[in-house]
């Protein structure tokens, strides 16, 4: 197995006495998908800001395809072929549907400083921003205002973004949050198929899509990861049961 | 046809009618109006693409408006007491065509637009509110304190700069020109608004999250559009001092930084022709208040007020209704 | 410079920030507590401005023109708020701009309407008038001492209403979560109109101290609320110790640019030239400094990181 594509090296990070992540190190390889979970404020969000670059760790280092990105913002991380979708949706709420999809293709493609020529009528633009939309089944909602989505559509047009920047890898937020049973198990069979294109990092609390769907879990438990490992081993540890299920060892 | 484009279609018949009308009734005044409204107009178009488009409160225009101001005045006195603007290191003169006095007119707003803005867009909210109101104060300051072009008193310029192949001081031709650079402004900007920067912006005022997870820079969105809407409110400048062939640190005060700020708002957010409608009815009250009482501004102040609290699309949303839509 | 006007206009400078601690007290609390920009802010200080010059003009007593100034910013603040500021809590900040800015409108043509466009004077009552003679052998006005002894005074107040009072502890909590103080039963409207007139007290103290040092007329309130802004942003948003020193600050470097850079730059240049380089310089040095401090603290020297 080559290098990680994304690998996480001993981080920490705090909010004043509180340790919200400590020496953390995990990685993402290619073709898999790598499930982080863990109890609420275990620290998973932390962590998930500070790989797509919102929150600079204390000590530690990032390195996303054998470059450190310790120190780069988020859109430079972004640009380098990381996408993320987010816990709350940040969408732009007053455009449509395919406006939020050209503009993934937009900074997938760039060319943002192009002052003429409508947006929308940009071929090029159109194609990428349509491709993602209809691979997520969105396609038929593109002229509405992204305010009017579900919740759960809107999970679907954060994945669309994602999808349009052609990333090297995927940070997935809880894509299955409110989306109810059908929906769970489309974006299942959805993210399945997906890791063939790119490795993706899921946070996720839905734990049916999780061993449905993971070649490995990592399990934060008070800001440290307690155990590593294919599905079976992890179902089997001691510590992820006594941690999650109270259980005596 | 949407009722925003039956507004903005009439509101461009009146703008044409008005002064027509006023050219054949001989009220040179009327004229003189008309042309404030398209000067004041594009001041507003010019921050209305930070406001609007960018969602950047900036109180500061009277900024960009003041450089172009003196970049006139200064260009234009030069040329009037025909020394040279500077020796060295190398001779520059000063002018009176309008073009090149433009062409400065937008340079040195540009440029103060990318100083200022540089340093405010490091932060956001009420700061940015502040620190912009407080660099337009800065530049009133200077130019009060700066002896050389007049100081508090402001610089005259005694004919109206020229424009080839027109005669600039009938009022009909500079009005004329100035709807021409307003129609010009107003064709850009809602090009702007549709293009791919117009898009990345919008969505950058909407979730600078989302804007940085596509890999932009919503600093570098923010600071491009700052400095767009800082050379067009810079041209107004330019123009305003001609109008009035006068420049004085007035047009620095934060008064004027609120008042182009209250034409946008007046007309509405966000809409194209937002700032149009707004400063014509600015002008109009201004002289159907102002002759009914010397205390208008206390009947502005309520009007602009039940605006806010009551009516926040501004005229065209009461006009046209919800949803300024860009692009 | 002497060593002895240096110190003198040292002292004219603390003079300056402590009024302008004044103005920034209130502003800054009024953000913190409520999230709330008030571009109003000046003419509350005008309004104290003017409550004191009627006062003072009626009874010939300056006491009572302080007490009448602080009275009427107050009451001047409650209404407002009442009225219209109220509605803006949960508003944007460019609706709280607008709504504020139509309100100086209003303050200063309605000023001028009811007293006219000429200005008032305020005299500085006898028993605060004259120099008075500091260790070291120098002279000062006592006036300009009392102010800073007033600003002082109402710091030392602030921060004990702050950290000692219920009222504080409310401030604090209103602060930090609004909701939750809510939640607890404490009824947050009169809190907020509580905070806001006293922010509007302090305001209109402030414009009748420097009201007798300069003179009452419309339109005074907003040049102090520009610079109130610089100190807020200096010192940090929604913090009153970030107020005073970045009032302290921006008073001091003002008025020593403005007394020194002129002979500065007279050192290596001719005069007039020098004296119009220096001036020009003096006026842009507070802003300069803002600068500054935004390249490196964006968030002011006492403010929470953005």
């Amino acid at each position: 197995m080559g290098d990680p594509i994304l690998s996480v090296q001993g981080v920490s990070k705090s909010f004043g006495a509180l340790a919200a992540n400590r020496d953390i190190s995990l990685d993402l390889r290619a073709g898999e998908i790598h499930a982080l979970i863990g109890p609420n404020g275990a620290g998973k969000s932390t962590l998930i800001q500070q790989i797509a670059g919102g929150l600079r760790p204390d000590s530690g280092r990032i390195r996303f395809l054998g470059q450190d990105v310790t120190h780069l913002g988020p859109a430079r991380r972004a640009k380098l072929g990381l996408a993320r979708s987010f816990q709350v949706s940040a969408l732009a709420m007053e455009d449509t549907v395919l406006q939020n999809a050209l503009l993934g293709a937009l900074g997938a493609r760039g060319g943002a400083y192009r002052f003429f020529g409508a947006a929308l009528k940009d071929a090029g633009l159109r194609q990428a921003a349509e491709e993602a939309l209809s691979r997520v089944g969105l396609l038929d909602k593109a002229a509405l205002q992204t305010a009017t989505l579900s919740h759960g559509e809107r999970r679907q047009l954060e994945v669309a973004i994602a999808l349009t920047l052609r990333p090297k890898a995927f940070v997935m937020d809880e894509p299955m949050a409110g989306l109810g049973t059908a929906g769970s198990q489309q974006l299942t069979a959805f993210l399945d198929g997906l890791r063939a294109e790119a490795p993706i990092l899921l946070v996720e609390h839905d734990m049916d899509a999780v061993f449905a769907l993971a070649d490995r879990i990592s399990v934060l438990v008070y800001g440290q990861i307690i155990a590593t490992g294919p599905c079976d081993d992890i179902r089997a540890n001691p510590d992820v049961r006594r941690a999650y299920l109270g259980e005596e060892a | 046809m949407t009722r925003e484009t039956v507004v903005n279609a009439a509101l461009t018949l009146g703008l044409l009618i008005v002064p027509m009308w006023a050219l054949m009734a001989d009220e040179p005044f009327i004229i003189t109006l008309a042309t404030r409204v398209a000067i004041l107009a594009l001041a507003g178009v010019g921050l209305n693409i930070a406001l609007g488009l960018g969602g950047l409160v900036s109180l500061g225009h009277a900024a960009f408006f003041g450089l172009g101001g003196y970049a006139m005045g200064i260009l234009a006195s030069h040329a009037q007491s025909y020394t040279p603007l500077i020796t060295w290191p190398v001779g520059i003169e000063g002018t009176t065509s309008m073009p090149l006095i433009w062409l400065v007119a937008v340079l040195a707003a540009g440029l103060g637009a990318l100083v200022i803005g540089a340093l405010s867009l490091r932060t956001s909210g009420v700061y940015f509110i502040m620190i912009t109101l407080a660099f337009g104060q800065m530049l009133y300051y200077f130019a009060i304190s700066w002896p050389a072009y007049g100081g508090e008193d402001g610089l005259s310029i005694y004919l109206r700069n020229g424009f080839p192949g027109l005669n600039t001081l009938v009022p009909i031709q500079f009005l004329a020109l100035c709807y021409g650079l307003l129609a010009i402004a107003l064709i850009l900007s809602a090009r702007l608004a549709a293009s791919p920067f117009g898009l990345a912006l919008n969505a950058a005022r909407q979730s600078a999250a989302r804007v940085q997870a596509v890999g932009l820079s919503p600093y570098r969105l923010r600071l491009v559009a700052f400095v767009i809407s800082g050379m067009i409110t810079g041209l107004a400048g330019a123009l305003f001092a001609d109008l009035n062939r006068f420049v004085s640190p007035t047009m620095f005060s934060w008064q004027t930084s609120g008042e182009i700020m209250v034409f946008v708002i007046l007309g509405g957010v966000g809409r194209l022709f937002g700032p149009v409608a707004g400063a014509a009815v600015f002008i109009i009250l201004e002289h159907v208040l102002g002759g009914i009482s010397d205390y208008w501004h206390i009947y502005l102040g309520a009007l602009l007020l039940l605006i806010v609290l009551f009516a926040r699309g501004g005229l065209i949303g009461l006009l046209a209704g919800k949803a300024a839509h860009h692009g | 410079m002497s060593p002895i006007l240096l110190i003198e206009q040292v002292l004219n400078g603390l003079q300056f920030g402590m009024m302008l601690f004044l103005m920034s007290a209130g502003l800054t609390l009024v953000f913190g507590v409520m999230g709330l920009i008030n571009l109003a802010h000046g003419s509350l200080f005008m309004i104290g401005a003017f409550a004191a010059a009627a006062v003072a003009a009626a009874t010939g007593s300056f006491l009572l023109a302080l007490v009448a100034s602080l009275a009427a910013a107050a009451a001047a603040g409650a209404l407002v708020e009442v009225l219209v500021i109220r509605r803006l809590y949960a508003r944007d900040h460019l609706d709280q701009v607008l709504a504020t800015f139509a309100l100086i409108l209003i303050f200063s043509e309605g000023t001028r309407w009811v007293f006219g466009s000429f200005p008032l004077f305020l005299n500085i009552p006898p028993y605060l008038s004259g120099p008075v003679t500091l260790p070291g052998g120098i002279e000062y006005p006592l006036y300009r001492l009392t102010l800073i002894a007033v600003g002082g005074l109402v710091a030392l107040g602030l921060y004990l209403l702050i950290t000692r009072t219920r009222l504080g502890i409310r401030i604090r909590a209103g602060e930090s979560d609004r909701e939750m103080i809510a939640a607890l039963g404490v009824d947050i409207q009169r809190l907020y109109t509580l905070v806001f007139a006293l922010g509007a007290a302090l305001a209109g103290l402030a414009g009748a101290l420097v009201g007798a040092i300069q003179s009452v007329q419309v339109g005074m309130g907003e040049p102090v609320l520009i610079l109130a802004f610089v100190v807020i942003v200096i010192g940090g948003i929604g913090s009153v110790k970030g107020a005073l020193v970045g009032a302290l600050l921006v008073g001091v470097t003002d008025t020593l640019g403005r007394a020194l850079l002129p002979g500065f730059f007279g050192l290596f240049m001719e005069p007039s030239a020098a004296m119009s380089m220096g001036s020009s310089l003096a006026s842009m040095l507070i802003y300069i400094l803002m600068a500054v401090v935004l390249i490196a603290k964006p968030s002011g020297l006492y403010g929470a990181t953005v």
